[in-house]
């Protein structure tokens, strides 16, 4: 059993890295009372899906995609590039959800004093509506 | 002409991209100018719609590869009769909301209006991507692209708003990246992104721990983005703190454009066969139960109007997904298959377009947003306040309205299976929402108005609210009659039942 769980965990590092970034992320967002901190708890969960996602193009020993004829010739491996293409995407839609975010944070800055959670929550019910 | 068609498709989501940065720039020399560009492209876009729906009913099926590529290497655009009959509704009740942002957006945001327009015109530009794609990873980026703009306009009010949007901003980046969690486990088993591609490579796969895996990640991402119960917390403080025609969209269409998703990825890219394989339908139509009785019971509670519409939002989605968990067993003809999950999709965004875009009226009006305010409104706006029961009644599901088409088959479909459960369920619910629309149609027609300013006899037009706000409201209110009776008549049942045959759902003639 032990040594079924060391091999799964060794030849499947890459995996388990990304979840427990992902469990990180998680944590980060439900449990940190600060808005900024949940920002970053939320970019760590989605870089975790980006490392899930470049793990997958990579190839043992293989080299960047350019595909020429003596690679071909000589039989040379290359890593499959349409993850990490996606992934570019994926990032840039990260970013802009970033951005959004912390525009948000600093209009809620300007408009309850704050940047913790519970005391925009207490603002809130104050005011009532 | 015929070459002309299949260009379609890219052209309603590419209008809409050009038309958002057109608004932008033209925003800068003429603030006035914005609406007019906004109005012409939607009109184009509505019309387009309707002859792509017109070749696929006729033709089949439209392909369209971007730049020439061929699948499964390029991206695809795959219209089919779903993917038409969504595109209408969505543009339709578009439409009827850019009518009336012109007069509500000059009163309630005065300064964002360019951004306004370039932001809802992004947020149009989105949904109809998510629903002319044929490329699970477009998907996600049509999806991210009409969320952020979403997260926006939501904030676009301020105050309570901003943390509304917050919230909807973490919990829907958490929705669409288990969607691309789920599109990467996919492309690991097969290395391949186009829908139709994935669903002849997927079959041999099917009792793979990873493509099980994949499938539980789209339901739980897409379930945030629909707001399906348990994870629905998002959905209230967005829908009810948004600016009235944004709350109309969010309710009324973008929600329903995520359940579009969730069909698509279901019976699309997985297929039917795969779904008999797990009990996850099963799972979900008990999920569907527990949001419509939490729903109708936590709309009962509230005091404010849009909050009250945003819990009633969550039920029908509740409604909307039952009829979606039943479709595997339910083969009869009218309700068979994804029927009445259909027709409450087309049904829901009127009603709700109709009632966000009425309590949006009260706003503008006079500031009233609880309902025990309401007293005696039904005399100073009585066209608004009519659309609003007419709506109401479509809600509860009184015949003839097209509320209660889409409740019958559903319960028409549930006796068909022989589940007596959710039979009760459905008219429990019927009951919940007579109790809180009642609520509010007591306060405005029964009771007086408080203080010594009393109401003299004929106010008519004028305390109503302007004509561009009024016609989009009685139009939506009408519809939601007229459809009751246009279903019933089964005149749109054909495209309905071309969907399920292509997903190989009820009676297999």
């Amino acid at each position: 059993m032990a040594e079924w769980l060391m091999t799964e965990i060794f030849t499947k590092y890459n995996y388990w890295v990304s979840i427990l970034l992902m469990f990180i992320g998680f944590y980060a967002i439900i449990a940190k009372d600060n808005l900024i901190k949940k920002i970053i708890g939320l970019s760590i969960f989605q870089t975790a899906i980006f490392l899930f996602y470049i793990s997958l193009g990579v190839v043992k020993k293989g080299t960047a995609p350019i595909v020429s004829e003596e690679m071909i010739l000589k039989g040379y491996a290359y890593v499959n590039p349409l993850p990490h293409v996606l992934i570019l995407t994926a990032i840039v839609v990260a970013v802009a959800t970033t951005a959004v975010a912390l525009s948000l944070i600093i209009r809620l800055y300007e408009e309850y004093g704050t940047i913790e959670e519970s005391e925009i929550l207490e603002a809130i019910k104050k005011e009532g509506r | 002409m015929t070459g002309f068609v299949e260009h379609l498709p890219i052209l309603t989501i590419v209008i809409s991209l050009f038309s958002a940065f057109t608004i932008l720039v033209a925003g800068w020399f003429n603030k006035k100018s914005c609406i007019f560009i906004f109005w012409l492209t939607l009109t184009a876009q509505f019309i387009m719609s309707f002859i792509i729906l017109r070749r696929v009913l006729i033709h089949g099926p439209i392909h369209y590869w971007l730049g020439g590529w061929k699948p499964p290497w390029g991206i695809e655009l795959v219209v089919d009769s779903l993917n038409a009959y969504i595109l209408i509704i969505l543009l339709f009740l578009s439409l009827a909301c850019a009518i009336y942002s012109k007069s509500n957006i000059e009163h309630e945001l005065p300064g964002k209006r360019v951004s306004f327009y370039t932001l809802f015109q992004l947020l149009i530009a989105g949904l109809c991507g998510v629903t002319l794609t044929g490329d699970i990873f477009n998907m996600f980026v049509f999806i991210e692209i009409f969320s952020i703009s979403a997260y926006a306009l939501i904030a676009a009010r301020g105050k309570i708003a901003l943390k509304a949007s917050f919230t909807y901003l973490i919990l829907g980046s958490i929705g669409t990246c288990f969607f691309i969690l789920g599109i990467g486990c996919l492309y690991s088993v097969t290395g391949s992104l186009n829908i139709h591609d994935l669903s002849l490579l997927l079959p041999p796969f099917y009792g793979n721990k990873v493509v099980k895996a994949a499938f539980v990640f789209f339901i739980v991402g897409l379930s945030i983005k629909m707001a399906l119960f348990p994870f629905h917390t998002w959905l209230p403080d967005a829908h009810a703190f948004a600016p009235a025609e944004i709350s109309a969209m969010l309710s009324g269409i973008m929600i329903e454009v995520s359940t579009y998703a969730f069909i698509r990825v279901s019976f699309s890219v997985f297929t039917v066969e795969f779904l008999k394989l797990l009990p996850v339908f099963d799972i979900l139509c008990w999920v569907a139960v527990a949001a419509i009785l939490m729903g109708s019971v936590m709309a009962i509670t509230q005091v404010n109007l849009k909050r009250m519409l945003a819990y009633s939002s969550v039920a029908n989605m509740g409604y909307i997904m039952l009829a979606v968990g039943i479709s595997l067993s339910a083969v009869e003809s009218p309700w068979g298959g994804l029927n009445p999950a259909l027709m409450h999709i087309a049904n829901h965004a009127l009603m709700k377009g109709c009632l966000f875009l009425a309590a949006g009226a009260f706003i503008y009006k006079a500031n009233l947003w609880h309902i025990t305010e309401f007293r005696g409104l039904a005399r100073k706006m009585p066209y608004t306040c009519a659309a609003f029961v007419l709506a109401a009644i479509s809600m509860i599901g009184i015949p003839p309205s097209a509320g209660f088409v889409s409740k019958l088959y559903i319960i028409l479909a549930s006796i068909e299976i022989k589940n007596y459960f959710f039979v009760a369920v459905l008219l429990i619910s019927s009951l919940l929402n007579l109790i809180y629309f009642w609520r509010v149609i007591e306060t405005m027609y029964m009771k007086h108005e408080e203080g010594g300013h009393s109401s003299h006899g004929s106010h008519g037009m004028k305390e109503e609210i302007p004509l561009g706000m009024l016609i989009p409201i009685l139009l939506l209110s009408s519809l939601c009659i007229v459809m009751g009776i246009v279903w019933l008549g089964k005149i749109p049942i054909p495209i309905l039942d071309q969907v399920n045959l292509m997903f190989g759902l009820g009676k297999v003639p």
